[in-house]
């Protein structure tokens, strides 16, 4: 396992170098920079090229590549092209709110998938498996961007339960630790301000939530189905245990793979696709810093916000292996 | 026979509704009631009505005859799409996945690393790359797609290599491109047209959302991604406004899913045994 781990540690920095390069290239193939861009309206062409100069944007690109490719090595991504703000600085303002946003929607998606899709096996109602399957196939059919608005338009609007959109109230007053809120708020016992918080993170987390606890819900339906016609399932029954017991320890345990492996892969896609979601409910979070980079053609935005989110996605898909030897004994075996 | 209908009945439906998606959006001009750019200024965030049955918007344009118009752009992008990836998706599959050795390690490490990117994310940077328009949200949402079906071909056809019929080929002296194209094309359709009708469903998704974020059409354009963007700023005076493109948008997607789950049962009998 360790050395599978190895190999998988030694294969991270070539995704990284391609991912880099790639987005390097991609940022670079047609013509006009950011500088171009941005300041074309107010700058003369004098100004333009000393400005240039100033990013290194004159020099030859197979120059900017390695000059590029020597800082990421040395874990520096530079300062952010429209701003001047170093990126480093804005990926501790941005990562949090998303990794927030993310946990928060991975818990709703996977309580309401797998508790509907345990339910659709294990209650053989012909009605509940129906609308369990029903549920499930509309939930991935949403789009996203509208949930959210309906949402908005229910809670925010009618109801006027949640605020419409931000991470917190404008006048709410709370200290910056890790600027994990759900940590630094309960940490400074700043209870107004915990509740503003929680406030404006349910509806994001719920969009996201519902519309993909649908393929969670599809997923432990069929990891079930195919686990509960095992001989150790008739044996436990066999036993005498509890329908419970049989369900949630013995054929659970064996569904939980690829339950995890989605969510794995959701966790990670979330952290950079969460674009739509942010943008609804004008959440500062990656996916938002992102796009307008992507948009504004921040070179040093885009270069490092991606490569920081396939850092994470990278990571996170190695976590999910390592849940694989931890949840299934057979894969801790030699030659496995 | 009555068991067929049974099992099918709900993907027929999907089918039907989604055929029916398709032709009121190819002869959108004869059947909206208004033209979808006609503005009334004096009857606007009107509510649905026997005149307007989705209401109208902010400029006073009926939702409806939009809302019919609006699936031009997004069905269109959608099919290109899922077309162009299949094409070469399915050929690098097949060039790794036949040839093996070098070639097979380098195509497959490619697209791990597109893999890598959030696809929505990837698409954006293409069409950030190459220019806002629908042509490039095509070609984003298809080259995002490109590795999905990709990956699929070549564990296809890595095991089809195998089969005897293709064996018995390769012992008559049957040619390589023979043998893809008489042997191993036919027998990996299957599992590649269902995946291409569950694609189908994402490209449907994607490019709604990339045309809600204004990245595909022009703004005022009927479109209903860019509809219900255009509908967010009036949630507090017109709420239909974002409310009917996003409920087609939704049943679209639904019907090509549930086309996709029958294509599925029919044409893999392993998951037809499951029940699911």
């Amino acid at each position: 396992m360790i050395a599978y781990l190895l190999k998988r540690l030694i294969w991270l920095p070539v995704v990284l170098w391609a991912v880099s390069s790639l987005t390097f290239l991609a940022l670079r193939i047609v013509p006009g920079n950011p500088i171009q861009t941005v300041q074309n309206q107010v700058m003369d062409k004098r100004q333009l090229a000393q400005v240039e100069a100033v990013w290194g944007l004159n020099r030859p690109i197979g120059e900017q590549y390695l000059n590029f490719l020597s800082k990421l090595a040395r874990g520096d991504l530079g300062l952010s092209m429209s701003s001047g703000v170093p990126i480093r600085r804005m990926i501790f303002e941005r990562m949090p709110p998303t990794i927030e946003l993310a946990i928060v929607s991975l818990v709703i998606s996977t309580g309401i998938g797998v508790l509907s899709g345990v339910a659709s096996v294990a209650i053989r109602n012909r009605a509940i498996d129906y609308s369990v399957r029903t549920a499930s196939i509309l939930g991935l059919s949403l789009p996203l961007f509208w949930v959210g608005i309906m949402l908005i338009i229910l809670f925010s609007v009618n109801l006027r339960w949640t605020p419409t959109s931000g991470r917190i109230g404008a006048g709410v007053d709370y200290e910056v630790i890790t600027n994990f809120m759900f940590y630094d708020l309960i940490a400074t016992g700043n209870w107004e301000a915990f509740s503003s918080f929680l406030r404006h993170l349910v509806l994001p987390g719920v969009t996201i939530g519902l519309t993909s606890a649908g393929f969670v819900a599809r997923l432990t339906r069929s990891a079930m189905l195919e686990v509960m016609s095992s001989d150790f399932i008739r044996t436990a029954r066999a036993k005498g245990l509890h329908e419970r017991r049989v369900i949630w320890q013995h054929a659970m345990r064996n569904a939980m793979l690829p339950i995890i492996t989605l969510q794995g892969l959701q966790f990670g896609a979330i952290l950079g696709g969460a674009v739509i979601t942010e943008r609804v409910f004008s959440y500062p979070g990656m996916g938002t810093w992102l796009l307008d980079g992507i948009l504004e053609r921040d070179y040093s935005v885009v270069q490092g916000g991606i490569i920081f989110v396939a850092l994470a996605y990278v990571l996170m898909n190695m976590l999910v292996d390592l849940l694989y030897h931890i949840i299934d004994p057979r894969l801790r075996q030699p030659g496995a | 026979m009555a068991a067929f209908w049974r099992r099918y009945d709900i993907a027929l439906v999907g089918s039907a509704v989604f055929g029916f998606v398709l032709l009121v959006t190819v002869f959108a001009s004869l059947v909206a009631p208004y033209d979808p750019m006609a503005r009334d200024i004096k009857n606007r965030f009107a509510g649905p009505s026997a005149a307007h049955a989705f209401g109208t918007d902010q400029l006073g344009r009926d939702v409806f005859s939009r809302v019919i118009h609006g699936g031009r752009p997004i069905l269109s992008a959608s099919f290109s799409a899922v077309v162009c990836a299949l094409a070469i998706g399915a050929s690098i599959g097949i060039a790794g996945g036949y040839l093996r050795g070098w070639l097979d390690t380098a195509l497959m490490r490619l697209m791990d690393v597109m893999l890598s990117f959030p696809s929505i994310l990837l698409a954006i940077l293409i069409v950030a790359t190459l220019g806002v328009g629908l042509l490039n949200v095509t070609v984003a949402i298809g080259f995002a797609m490109v590795p999905v079906f990709a990956r699929l071909a070549r564990s296809i056809v890595i095991t089809l290599v195998f089969e005897e019929y293709v064996l018995a080929a390769r012992s008559l002296g049957a040619s390589d491109r023979h043998i893809v194209w008489k042997h191993i094309l036919p027998n990996m359709m299957p599992p590649i047209i269902v995946q291409a009708s569950a694609m189908l469903a994402v490209a449907i998704g994607t490019a709604s959302a990339l045309n809600f974020i204004g990245l595909g059409v022009e703004p005022g354009s009927p479109d209903w991604g860019m509809m219900v963007a255009e509908g967010q700023r009036l949630i507090f005076d017109a709420p239909h406004v974002p409310l009917f493109p996003g409920l087609v948008i939704t049943i679209t997607v639904l019907s090509v899913n549930y086309m996709g789950d029958g294509l599925r049962d029919h044409l893999d009998p392993k998951l037809r045994r499951q029940g699911d």
